[in-house]
Parts: C-alpha cells; structure tokens; sequence
C-alpha cells in the first residue's frame, strides 16, 4: 500500500542524494590546483549522467534484482526497468518501486564519484570514465547486492550497514587507496605544496554533503517514521562532534584551528556514523563521531605522511577509515530500542553482531582491493590511465577538456 | 630621466600614491606582485600538513621622473612607505634612455 508520506520522503532524499553527487564538485574542485578543478566537476557531472543510465539498464537489476544464487548477484529479471513501476516493490511495503530504484541509483552514482579524490590532477579522462563505469558495475553492484539485496550472502548473514558504511564508504575508500597507489603520486609531491585553490568552494561543497546527507541516511529508513527521525539526529550529532574533535585536535597540535580540518572532520564524521544511523541512539552517535574525528585525522594527517602515498584528496583517510570504523562501531552500539528491524550489538549483549561486522569489512576490503587492481591493469594496458607529464603540468582542464576555469 | 622601481608592503599602496601626487608625479604603473628579502614568510595549515610559503604579496610601483625631481621623489617615497618593521620594501633607481608619448610621438623627458 502507497503511503503518500513515505513516498515524498524517499523521493526527496534521492534529490538529496543527488545535491551531495554534484556538491561534491565543489568539495573536491576547491581542494586542487587551479588548473584542475573543471577537470573535477566535469568527472563528478559525467559519472552522475552515466551511472544513472548504467542504473536504470541493468544495475538496478543485478545490485537487487532476485538473486541468482549464493547471494552474490542479482538477476536480470528487471533489466531496463522491467516490472519496475509505481507499486511498492519488495523492499519497501509503502512506496513505489520506481521511487526506491532512484533512491538506490543516487547511492550507485556518488560512490564511484567518492574515488575521484584519490587520482585527482592526474587521471587521464577515457581511462576515469572507463575504469569508473567498470567499477561500477563490477565492484559497486556486486557489494551492493550481498548487503542490501534480498538474498545476498552477507545481509544473510545478518551484517548491518544502514545506509551505506562498506557499500559506499569503505567500497570507495579501498578502490582510492589502491588506485592512488598504482596510479603513483602527483608530478612533485610531497615536495612541492600543492595547495587548495579555494576554500571557500571547498565549504560550499561541504554545505552541499552535510545537507544532502540528511537524505542519505534518514531516507535509508525508506520511509518517513521514527527510524528516519534517529538516523536524522545520530548524522548530526556525528558530523557535529566530528568537526569539532577535529578543530580541536589540529588546534593543539598544530597552533590553529582551520576551517579545512573543521570541514573534513564533518564529513569523516558523516561517512563514519552512515552505517550505524539507523541503528544507534544519540549518545552513541556522538561517541562514534569523536572517535572519527580522532582516528580519521591520525591517518590523514599521519599514517598518510608516514606510507608517503598520494591520497590526494584524502579519500581512504576519510571515507575509507571512516566507513570501516562506523560499521564495526554499528556491531558495538547497534541497540533494537533505536530500531526493532535491526539487532543489539556487543554493549548489548550481542557479540556475535560484532564478528559479522568484522567479516562485512573484511570481505568487502579484499573484493573492492582486488578488483580494483585488475580493473587498473586492465584499463591501463587499453586506454592508458596516467596523463602525460606534459599534460599534467599544463592541468587537466586545458590537456583533457581544453577548457579553463578562471579567465579574466 | 630615471625609473624609480618601489617594492612596498600592499597596504601602503594609498600613502605612496598620495605622497607622489603631491610631488607632482602625474602617472605610475602598479603590478601587484610576490616575493621575498629578509622577511621571512608564513607556514600555512592543511589537514595536518604544515606548507611554508615564502613568497608573500607585495606591491611594485614604477614612476619615470624627470633627473632633476629624482632625490625627491626617492625621499618621499622611502618616508611613505616606511613602518620601521622588517618587510617595508625597496627602491631601486634605472636609467631610462628615452620615452615616447605614443599619441603624439613626442620624445624626451617631456613625455614624464
């Protein structure tokens, strides 16, 4: 049965979801160079076209699709949409399948996007839109499914991810170390500094993803209920205490508190808590946030320096670290007073929900690292996926798109 | 004629063009510019790592003056650009060996 309510919730928070896709042109694009930040927004604007039509031919289908056994993949029972329309379909009783398929879409299109910080200034643009797109379809929609599809071997298995801490956040954050580290460092770095061309477009970015987030986990609830509400309030409280864990941090340690670090920690904050939203009560989300904040800046500003690798944009250190530490945390403080539909985690008597979170991470680690290192060999020997030095001195916006950002 | 090249600190832009007004040093060309001398330069902060930044935003100013005005001119742009600290700037003086008013064609020191 259609529920009017529930039904303008879920199709608000898709076009939330797709304000944080094209937002995120402007976290990231203010983080680089001048000379590459088009070369940003243009990858976040083509993976958004993309990934859509990628969504509504076959990986709708295959991500939740019914499955076709051993809970790894989905069929092809609704390739192009077919069967998909206006009636609630199996996942959610209260709106129409269509509606639940675009939400999902915006998950599918932002989580690929999330990588293009870790080869920022330096990917060749046939070889992003083509390792992305396989991505996609082979790492995105297969996690996809063991977690949220019916049938699919981990959601079986009972591991919760609210709205997206491995399926999203750890998926993507794995795949940017991998890449950044085949794909080498910058022409420079550490060297030379390469410093954020504009902050001020970084914090509009992070206006855009804290806003839009709201529809990311609350509209995870599927419906516009009191667990809506809970994911509402833990994914502020999360970002909230994030940012200030980390100004405070930067702020002892290194003499100032910056609106960069204040920005990041917000959004480690938003990534950590994704998973655990729906699950835990208030007090828990804070905790979970000042533990991202802490433990995400250790590895932006630490074990990144210390490995030497070029994260650029710090996609592993943030959404990586972060996805990984929300989902165990969603094993520790998962509680069925917040949400009957999920389970008591370790504080409550439930250890066993912990260890199916750890093999959640695991699993996912191994398949998204894996994959990605064959999807970059392969795209590498086809189309190349390093611009030329010439090229990436010059800047993407003029070597790939012959374009410039800023002409007076 | 001589070409009076002043670095200054940005703020002291407005005291050295009134100072010259009043001389009556009709034109000047400013370039906003980066660059370092014994001041030292500033370390920026981002997500934890610390960048030095050694050039720091100055401003150039150029006037050509006739030879006779060129101690005046020299005086009065030290004293309006000073603040006593570290970083104030420079002046250097160049020979010019000749100028054209392009409008006109006019040559020599009368263009200044």
């Amino acid at each position: 049965m259609i529920n009017a309510g529930d039904t303008a919730f879920v199709l608000f928070s898709a076009a939330l979801v797709m304000l944080m896709t094209l937002g995120l042109a402007f976290f990231y694009g203010g983080l680089v160079r001048s000379k590459n930040v088009l070369s940003i927004i243009m990858q976040c604007l083509f993976l958004a076209c993309i990934l859509s039509l990628q969504w509504v031919l076959f990986g709708y289908s295959i991500s939740f699709g019914p499955d076709v056994g051993k809970g790894l993949l989905g069929g092809l029972q609704w390739l192009g949409l077919r069967g998909v329309g206006g009636t609630p379909g199996p996942y959610a009783s209260t709106v129409p399948h269509l509606a639940f398929m675009l939400f999902q879409g915006m998950f599918a299109a932002i989580t690929p996007a999330l990588i293009i910080g870790a080869f920022a200034e330096r990917i060749k643009f046939s070889g992003f839109v083509l390792f992305s797109l396989l991505w996609a379809i082979l790492v995105y929609d297969p996690v996809c499914h063991w977690i949220w599809g019916h049938g699919g071997w981990l959601a079986k298995m009972g591991m919760l991810d609210f709205a997206g801490g491995v399926v999203v956040h750890l998926n993507a954050g794995i795949a940017a170390l991998v890449m950044c580290i085949l794909l080498g460092k910058r022409l420079g770095y550490p060297k030379q500094a390469m410093t954020p061309h504009n902050l001020p477009m970084v914090y509009l970015g992070l206006t855009f993803l804290w806003f839009g987030w709201f529809g990311f986990n609350g509209g995870s609830a599927l419906a516009a209920n009191g667990v809506a509400a809970s994911a509402f309030v833990a994914t502020n409280t999360a970002a909230a205490a994030a940012g200030a864990t980390w100004a405070l941090l930067e702020w002892i340690l290194s003499g100032a508190a910056t609106t960069l670090g204040t920005a990041t920690g917000a959004v480690a904050g938003l990534a950590t808590i994704t998973p655990a939203s729906g699950f835990v009560a208030p007090l828990a989300a804070m905790v979970i946030g000042i533990a991202s904040g802490v433990v995400c800046y250790f590895f932006v500003a630490v074990v990144k320096n210390r490995f030497g690798y070029d994260d650029s944009l710090d996609v592993f250190g943030v959404h990586g670290v972060g996805g990984a530490l929300g989902t165990l945390a969603v094993g520790l403080f998962a509680s069925r007073l917040v949400n009957p539909g999920g389970a008591n985690g370790l504080f409550f008597g439930n250890p066993h929900q912990f260890l199916v979170q750890v093999v959640g991470v695991v699993a996912v680690t191994i398949f998204s690292g894996v994959v990605t290192f064959i999807l970059y060999k392969v795209v590498d020997a086809l189309v190349g996926l390093r611009v030329t030095e010439a090229d990436e001195i010059t800047g993407l916006d003029l070597s790939q798109h012959r374009e410039s950002a800023y002409n007076d | 004629m001589k070409k009076v090249e002043v670095i200054i600190k940005p703020f002291k832009l407005e005291d050295v063009r009134d100072a010259l007004n009043e001389l009556g040093v009709r034109g000047m060309t400013v370039t906003e510019v980066k660059g370092f001398g014994r001041q030292k330069g500033h370390s920026e902060l981002y997500r934890g790592a610390e960048y030095v930044v050694d050039f720091l935003p100055k401003v150039k100013v150029e006037v050509v003056v006739p030879d006779d005005m060129l101690d005046q001119v020299v005086d009065c742009v030290a004293r309006a650009a000073r603040t006593g600290k570290v970083g104030d700037g420079k002046v250097f003086v160049i020979e010019v060996l000749d100028a054209v008013r392009i409008r006109t064609g006019e040559r020599g020191e009368r263009v200044v």
